[in-house]
């Protein structure tokens, strides 16, 4: 294999990865450091500058980098469970325990650059485009048809996961930067806005539009069932008050289980979920489908309903029938009838929440937007988040369909980047590179500035609220969080992967120092060969292919050192080991670029 | 060096033994030594070969003087039986224990100044007397606890740090352990574990006494141009006469080899040593041939590595003494002391 570049910023941001995996490239890493510390402040601040909601994400977010988080692949040695590092829940410690943090957030323009942004919707996307313009001196109008900002954060998610103050909070922070915030108006027709002349429009309101469910009772029973998200949405705004004692809930995904939480404390004494798929490949993220099992709602899977029975006009059950999940020979799968007779539950009332749809009725299709024709969904360019007019983009759950909270922040930064270099008349397709800082941690002979002693500590569970009084209330929090000792130890379990093992080869005797003391196995000096095989041949061998191996020029005696940074637990003992400096561990920040970031010069210097 | 403790979280693939022991289970203490340091790599490559052989750790009991060295049995075998000795005196307190305790496996562990100087007279005598042991020498040439004068191994005419050139005659180990009657010499380099850690195993399955040279770079006084026991030096002028596999009875044998490739030695307990020949000519069962063959190379400045000369036929001290096959030190007061009767018998046979 050809020596590994590291000089290349992919490689030792994906060796992060946690930061790699989120969408938003947040510096996990970092920030768990900071709340080790008792920074809660500065841990907040990373966070509000890579992901703008961390109060809100900190309870809500899907959470792509736990699944990729090293230390659940370094516990599998351990016999336990082995799970990740709780960084959601860290997340919301530094949201939790911070100080006021007005005065570190970003001014109000003192000039107007003479630019004009209407964002559609206040969702995420539209007010992390707010946030990156706003202080750079454009002037951002957020057109939004609810009376408050946050979008479906506000209307859909449930207040028991979310409280009203976080949102008002996080939102606030945003509309404070010099934001002009339109409630109240719904945008109906993209011409007429387009009319109003702005220089950029960024089209940010998500996907409105609940599946519905044509099955044999759909109508005749009408007044039982309900659209899972509209349902969630009249809860907010207090429209509904209580809901049937029996209540099925249809559908596998995030926002079933609010609705069958939700369902819980409206008077469902009897809420179940079922589901067509397989429990295993549900949708809804793991831990979601967990609290609501706490809760003692019980998910019925393999089930596809086939038709709501009704009597006198009224709903009385539905029926289902029995399949079972099969992989097909091109691994595809599929739900295979058993052939048993149908099964009948009865309810009295039932919430569909089997996904969500977008809905443009409101963009006309002569004003030069391209739309998809299989899926009437427009055409937005994945990297600049343009349609096929340059200054109208799009973003979040309007973009490419649902997604989440993480992913539509991502979008808007990348939106707002666009509109930057677009208003400036730069290309848009010429990202300025990320900005990267590194950084030696040595102290002493074995001293670093990051504390590398690796806790043998489990997943802490975060503290729940008295079921007996949450399963009552629809705005009293179920999870209380972390406190400051429990999130100190659960910090304490991150690998530091952003502390990098770099190798000088030609500083290298070969003394096999680091061999030997490496826990993990990871280092090797063998005879250099293609990936394939020195995979094979290492002490461990390096299964994991997604893992990248870190391979070196050649030492003295012509072999290479050949790292799997597989799991690496970033311990240092290498470092620590090797008498000639050849190990050393370096800090490698990372930051993606943002709107603000695009000068010319700034390339120059990244590059 | 660290003073962290290593980490207990180890690779998903780890495999266990026989014993379903991990190899990491035959770890010690986290090292004190230098980092670097050249013996830490021989504890690394002593904990592979017990974890290969799947060796008891109850069964074996580690040995040492005073030096660098005589630390290491602290950082490999942990829940081995230890004993650190006066400087020099670990030979004589092996034959002790190997005495009292025949069945455990005797692991002498020592540097160049403990046995070729303080205690070259204990060093000697161990060996002559066949005693059943693995005696390994961390050799590194220099003095490294007193901070790097020359040790009595140290090559005439190699540079120390400071500069000064050594005038005196070097000891060889090797030389030594082959004109007094060792069963199984070797000499291995810390840098090179594919090569020691096989030796190490043949010399735990060898019934005699095994002496293993292991030069072993110091790294903060040892390691510099001038020293022939530098890293670079070691690789430099390494002449391996042979590739030892050890192979274990239970093992199939399925590498073929071309005919006079191969020297097949099988032990006693059934393992065997297999070696693949690097040096054609060289015969590890004649001892008068390995003695000049070594001091041939050593002159041309060459240090000859590889299992030097194995004696399958091996016999021990307790075979010269001919004790009972039981451990003495399991043999109660009634077997001991079996009474008057038969003390007047034994009296009676010498009147």
């Amino acid at each position: 294999m050809q020596p590994t570049d590291i000089r290349n910023p992919a490689y030792f941001h994906k060796v992060v990865d946690c930061q790699w995996a989120c969408p938003a490239h947040t510096p996990v890493p970092e920030y768990i450091r900071l709340i080790a510390a008792g920074r809660y402040s500065d841990a907040y601040m990373v966070n509000w500058q890579a992901n703008v909601f961390p109060g809100i994400l900190g309870r809500t977010c899907d959470r792509p980098c736990e699944p990729a988080c090293r230390r659940s692949r370094v516990e599998e040695s351990t016999g336990n469970k082995p799970e990740p590092v709780a960084i959601c829940r860290l997340k919301r410690v530094a949201a939790d325990l911070k100080d006021d943090v007005q005065a570190r957030l970003p001014k109000p323009a003192a000039r107007w650059n003479g630019k004009r942004v209407a964002c559609v919707g206040a969702g995420p996307s539209s007010l992390t485009v707010a946030r990156d313009l706003a202080p750079l001196g454009y002037r951002v109008t957020v057109f939004e048809a609810d009376a408050k900002p946050g979008g479906f954060m506000r209307t859909q998610v449930p207040r028991f996961r979310l409280p009203e103050e976080v949102i008002d909070e996080e939102t606030g922070y945003i509309l404070g930067l010099g934001v002009e915030f339109v409630a109240g108006r719904r945008i109906d027709s993209l011409k007429a806005l387009l009319a109003e002349q702005f220089d950029a429009i960024f089209i940010g309101c998500g996907a409105p539009r609940g599946r519905d469910l044509d099955l044999p009772g759909r109508q005749e029973a009408a007044a039982q069932i309900h659209v899972g998200i509209d349902w969630l949405a009249s809860v907010y705004f207090g429209h509904i008050s209580q809901v049937g004692k029996r209540v099925i809930v249809l559908g596998g995904g995030n926002t079933a289980m609010d609705c069958c939480r939700s369902a819980k404390r409206l008077g469902g004494d009897e809420v179940k979920v079922i589901v067509r798929s397989g429990f295993d490949e549900m949708k809804a993220s793991p831990w979601e489908k967990e609290d609501a099992m706490h809760e003692g709602i019980p998910i019925l899977d393999c089930r596809v309903p086939k038709a709501f029975l009704h009597e006198n006009g009224r709903l009385v059950g539905m029926t289902f029938e029995k399949v079972r999940v099969e992989h097909g020979a091109d691994g595809r799968r599929k739900l295979v009838p058993t052939g048993e007779p149908d099964e009948r539950h009865d309810c009295d009332e039932v919430l569909i929440a089997v996904g969500q749809e977008n809905a443009f009725p409101w963009i006309e299709r002569d004003i030069g937007i391209s739309f998809d024709p299989k899926w009437d969904m427009p055409v937005v360019d994945q990297t600049t988040m343009q349609s096929s007019l340059p200054h109208v983009l799009f973003g979040g759950d309007a973009a490419f369909g649902p997604k989440n909270i993480i992913w539509a922040v991502a979008h808007g930064h990348e939106a707002a980047l666009s509109i930057e270099l677009l208003l400036g008349g730069a290309d848009t397709h010429a990202r300025p590179l990320p900005a990267v800082e590194v950084m030696s941690q040595k102290m002493g002979i074995h001293e670093w500035s990051y504390d590398n002693n690796i806790s043998p500590d489990l997943r802490y569970r975060v503290p729940w609220a008295d079921p007996a009084k949450t399963l009552k209330s629809m705005s009293l929090e179920v999870e209380l969080g972390f406190d400051a000792e429990t999130a100190w130890k659960e910090a304490q379990r991150c690998l530091n992967c952003d502390v990098q093992t770099v190798f000088s080869d030609h500083l290298c005797i070969e003394c096999d120092a680091c061999v030997d003391i490496c826990p993990m196995d990871c280092i090797t000096f063998t005879v250099n060969a293609e990936e394939g095989e020195l995979r094979m041949q290492l002490t461990a061998p390096a299964l994991n292919t997604e893992q990248a191996l870190y391979v070196s020029g050649p030492v003295k005696t012509g072999r290479v050192m050949v790292k799997d940074e597989d799991v690496c637990l970033h311990c240092g003992l290498c470092a620590e080991r090797c008498p000639t400096g050849a190990w050393d561990m370096q800090k490698y920040l990372i930051e993606l670029s943002h709107a603000g970031d695009a000068k010319p010069d700034a390339r120059q210097e990244a590059a | 060096m660290t003073y962290l403790p290593k980490p207990r979280l180890h690779h998903p693939s780890l495999a266990c033994n026989s014993l379903g022991y991990t190899r990491r289970d035959y770890e010690g203490k986290i090292s004190t030594l230098c980092a670097g340091c050249g013996h830490d790599s021989i504890s690394a490559a002593i904990v592979r070969a017990c974890w290969e052989l799947a060796i008891e750790p109850h069964r074996v009991a580690k040995l040492s003087g005073i030096g660098c060295s005589s630390k290491t049995p602290d950082y490999f075998l942990g829940p081995s039986h230890g004993f650190n000795t006066v400087h020099g005196r670990m030979p004589s307190v092996l034959t002790g224990a190997n005495l009292a305790n025949r069945d455990l496996l005797y692991l002498g562990v020592s540097g160049d100044g403990d046995s070729a100087s303080i205690g070259i007279g204990q060093f000697v005598h161990a060996i002559r007397r066949g005693v059943c042991m693995v005696y390994i020498v961390e050799n590194n040439g220099v003095y490294g606890l007193t901070k790097g004068q020359f040790s009595a191994t140290a090559d005439i005419g190699s540079v120390s740090k400071k500069g000064v050139v050594n005038t005196d005659a070097p000891i060889d180990l090797v030389g030594l352990a082959l004109q007094l009657g060792a069963t199984y010499v070797a000499r291995g380099f810390s840098g090179d574990k594919e090569q020691l850690v096989p030796l190490i195993k043949g010399a735990i399955a060898h019934r005699g006494a095994a002496i293993i040279d292991v030069i072993s770079p110091c790294v903060a006084f040892n390691n510099h141009a001038g020293s022939t026991k530098s890293y670079d030096y070691v690789r430099e002028h390494n002449d391996a006469i042979n590739r030892l596999d050890f192979i274990t009875p239970r093992e199939e044998i399925t590498v073929d080899y071309a005919p006079g490739e191969l020297i097949e030695v099988e032990q006693h307990d059934g393992s065997s040593l297999r070696l693949r020949k690097l040096e054609t000519a060289y015969d590890p069962s004649d001892r008068v041939a390995a003695m000049t063959y070594v001091h041939e190379r050593q002159a041309a400045g060459e240090i000859v590595t590889g299992l030097l000369y194995v004696d399958p036929e091996a016999q021990d001290l307790h075979t010269h003494l001919k004790t009972v096959a039981a451990p003495l030190n399991s043999l109660d007061a009634t077997v001991l002391c079996p009474g008057a009767a038969v003390l007047d018998k034994i009296n009676a046979a010498l009147r």
